[in-house]
């Protein structure tokens, strides 16, 4: 989209471009093992959601889960995210298995390494759009009012900042929730369905928006979509269904 | 700092709930504030000082005969002997006799007749003395002349110089007006005390009132024009005295009131008040109830205010957990919140209170010359804001609570 780069003006607490040719270290950002989620069934039965022997995800890589319906996506990104706590396993971030960790320390933890974007963006509408990607460092870092305006206006929405959500078209919105889920530098970036609501155009655009940022940042990026054209995209795909196999002791990569 | 600013943008984001439980809260306070502080000021302008030790009058009641010569409300309990008034004034102990004589009014301002005592020996709060502005004088005692209270003044436009004919007897619709023309030549400075609301004139020239009938030896005589009135056929309404000490007080008041049986002493004055305000004791619990009542209201109103918004809210407590925001934060917030609402209106309640107070003081003023100090010290104006404080805190628990068990999972869910 022709922007300029972002963070060019920053020294080292602001924007830490990934240098090119970047490789992953071989140590695991994020890593999953034995994880196992169920929850109570209507009539009272436990229902096993979630297994998963082991999924992991270098530092600032890129990867793109196949979700669809009812495989346990948004569950899992939940027990990433520290938003559900497994019935056994571990989930390991930067070396941190969070699932060990109190609730307190988790939210904590999730302040400072984890950004998260929604299917449907799940902005505050009594929040501008400044205010809504200044909520995303608000609990770890602190409040940047300065780098949530740079990361708006990096995403072209500089004349939008004072705007209400309703204000907004879908596609200023979905890159309002964009900026907040980048808005804390975070280590790992989670995505449900980000493209969901838009246009097939827009959904692009949205997506090239999201990996350039992450990759600005340095972040890593792991998203969940049911969107053939989106998974296209990525180099390392992975089918949810066969990785959610209770049972199996490793996940099994899509073939493209 | 993020959660005074979560809190501020939710004040704002439900700002006309926010605003009405305010208000509820603001009303609630100067409820309490008004009950509480203006029964204080009330029974402090009433039993303070007004520079009487007591009162003596009819046979009757002490409270009728306070109200009557004091603070000239009520109907006079009758008249005395000119010679009792004499007897008592010439008592050891007793350093001041003032003799009231009332009877007739001016635009339903009560005409009471005295001495020039009053003017020239009379002292009320801490020694003030009664005064005029340049130029303005006493009433001659043997002329048709008369003083008048500041706000007989400003609300009949009588001023030095004016003529009036008084009315006979004390209300506002007496009809009977005498043929004699009354030349005011002061006007009193305002005293803040019902003097502001009364007429004087010279004793004698109530007693010489055409129509008027004295009866101080039992039979009935009307003055003659021109000749003296005996002693003997005088009758005063009542005197004010100012005693030495307490202890004079209570002989004399052992004196009249338990071995005499023609005249009441009213003493102390103070005591004689304050069991107005015993007897109204009930009512003014009761007041104090209602208003504790009120509160609790609005207390509950913060309650539901926060209650209502819990279920729009509960996405948006979903998100800011999803953001890192912890159970304590939301909780922590809507107390906040909740405790800032009672708060704010908290302190417009004193608003509140200063135009209640003002308004009822003013009335007090305007109706019976009482002058309520509205912004003297009052414990309840110490209590209030920490009792708001925590009434919102309270109120905000439930709500909170309901934030803190918010399930993240369940409520980010896409509405379908």
């Amino acid at each position: 989209m022709g922007a300029p780069a972002i963070g060019a003006r920053r020294g080292s607490a602001g924007w830490t471009r990934a240098p090119r040719g970047y490789a992953p270290r071989p140590v695991p950002l994020l890593e999953i093992q034995g994880l196992r989620k169920s929850h109570t069934s209507p009539d009272g039965s436990r229902q096993e959601i979630l297994a998963i022997d082991h999924f992991a995800v270098a530092a600032g890589e890129e990867v793109a889960l196949l979700g669809r319906s009812g495989t346990g996506k948004t569950t899992l990104l939940n027990a990433i995210a520290g938003l559900a706590v497994p019935d056994a396993g571990s989930v390991t971030i930067d070396g941190t298995d969070i699932v060990r960790l109190s609730e307190a320390a988790r939210d904590r933890f999730r302040a400072a390494n984890l950004g998260y974007v929604f299917q449907t963006f799940n902005l505050l509408q009594g929040f501008s759009a400044l205010e809504n990607v200044e909520l995303g460092s608000a609990f770890g870092r602190g409040r940047d009012r300065a780098f949530a305006r740079e990361l708006l206006v990096r995403l072209g929405l500089e004349t939008r900042l004072a705007h209400r959500p309703a204000q907004l078209s879908v596609g200023q919105q979905q890159r309002v929730a964009l900026a907040r889920a980048l808005a804390n530098r975070p280590r790992l970036v989670l995505a449900d369905e980000p493209t969901g609501n838009l246009d097939p155009e827009l959904a692009l655009e949205a997506l090239a928006l999201l990996r350039e940022l992450c990759r600005d940042v340095g972040a890593a990026l792991v998203l969940v979509s049911h969107d053939r054209d989106v998974l296209a995209r990525f180099e390392r795909r992975v089918d949810l269904a066969d990785l959610n196999r209770v049972g199996r002791a490793a996940a099994q990569e899509v073939a493209s | 700092m993020t959660l005074l600013w979560l809190v501020a943008k939710s004040l704002r984001q439900h700002l006309f709930s926010s605003a009405i439980t305010m208000l509820v809260c603001a009303l609630a306070s100067g409820l309490v504030l008004s009950v509480f502080s203006l029964e204080r000021q009330a029974r402090a302008a009433f039993t303070g000082d007004i520079g009487v030790d007591a009162v003596l009058g009819a046979r009757g009641s002490q409270i009728q005969l306070v109200l009557n010569s004091v603070f000239h409300l009520d109907t006079s309990p009758g008249n005395i002997p000119w010679s009792l008034y004499q007897d008592v004034a010439r008592t050891p102990g007793v350093e001041l006799a003032i003799p009231y004589a009332v009877g007739d009014n001016y635009a339903g301002y009560r005409i009471v007749g005295t001495t020039n005592d009053l003017f020239e020996r009379f002292t009320f709060r801490a020694d003030q003395r009664l005064s005029l502005p340049a130029g303005h004088a006493w009433f001659d005692p043997l002329r048709a002349e008369a003083v008048v209270g500041a706000t007989v003044a400003r609300r009949t436009g009588r001023r030095r110089g004016s003529v009036f004919q008084p009315a006979h007897g004390v209300s506002r619709d007496s009809t009977v007006v005498h043929d004699v023309d009354y030349v005011v030549t002061g006007v009193l400075e305002p005293t803040g005390t019902p003097l502001d609301r009364v007429i004087f004139i010279p004793i004698e020239g109530l007693f010489r009132m055409e129509g008027h009938v004295l009866r101080g030896t039992g039979e009935e005589f009307t003055a003659v024009p021109g000749e003296l009135v005996p002693d003997e056929h005088k009758e005063v309404s009542a005197v004010l005295l100012k005693l030495s000490s307490q202890q004079r007080g209570l002989f004399l008041a052992r004196e009249i009131n338990e071995q005499g049986d023609i005249a009441t002493l009213a003493f102390p004055v103070a005591r004689v008040m304050a069991e107005i305000f015993e007897k109204l004791g009930y009512v003014v619990l009761v007041l104090q109830a209602v208003a504790q009542l009120v509160v609790v209201i609005g207390g509950l109103s913060i309650l539901a205010a926060l209650w209502n918004t819990m279920n729009e809210r509960r996405r948006e407590f979903a998100i800011l957990r999803a953001l890192g925001a912890r159970r304590a934060t939301l909780f922590a917030a809507i107390v906040l919140e909740s405790t800032a609402i009672a708060t704010l209106g908290c302190l417009l309640g004193y608003l509140v209170y200063g135009a209640v107070g003002l308004a009822v003081a003013g009335i007090l003023v305007d109706r019976i010359g009482v002058h309520l100090e509205v912004f003297a010290w009052s414990p309840v104006f110490a209590a209030v804001l920490p009792g708001a404080v925590l009434l919102g805190a309270l109120a905000g628990l439930v709500p909170a609570v309901r934030a803190y068990a918010t399930e993240v999972a369940q409520n980010l869910r896409p509405a379908s």
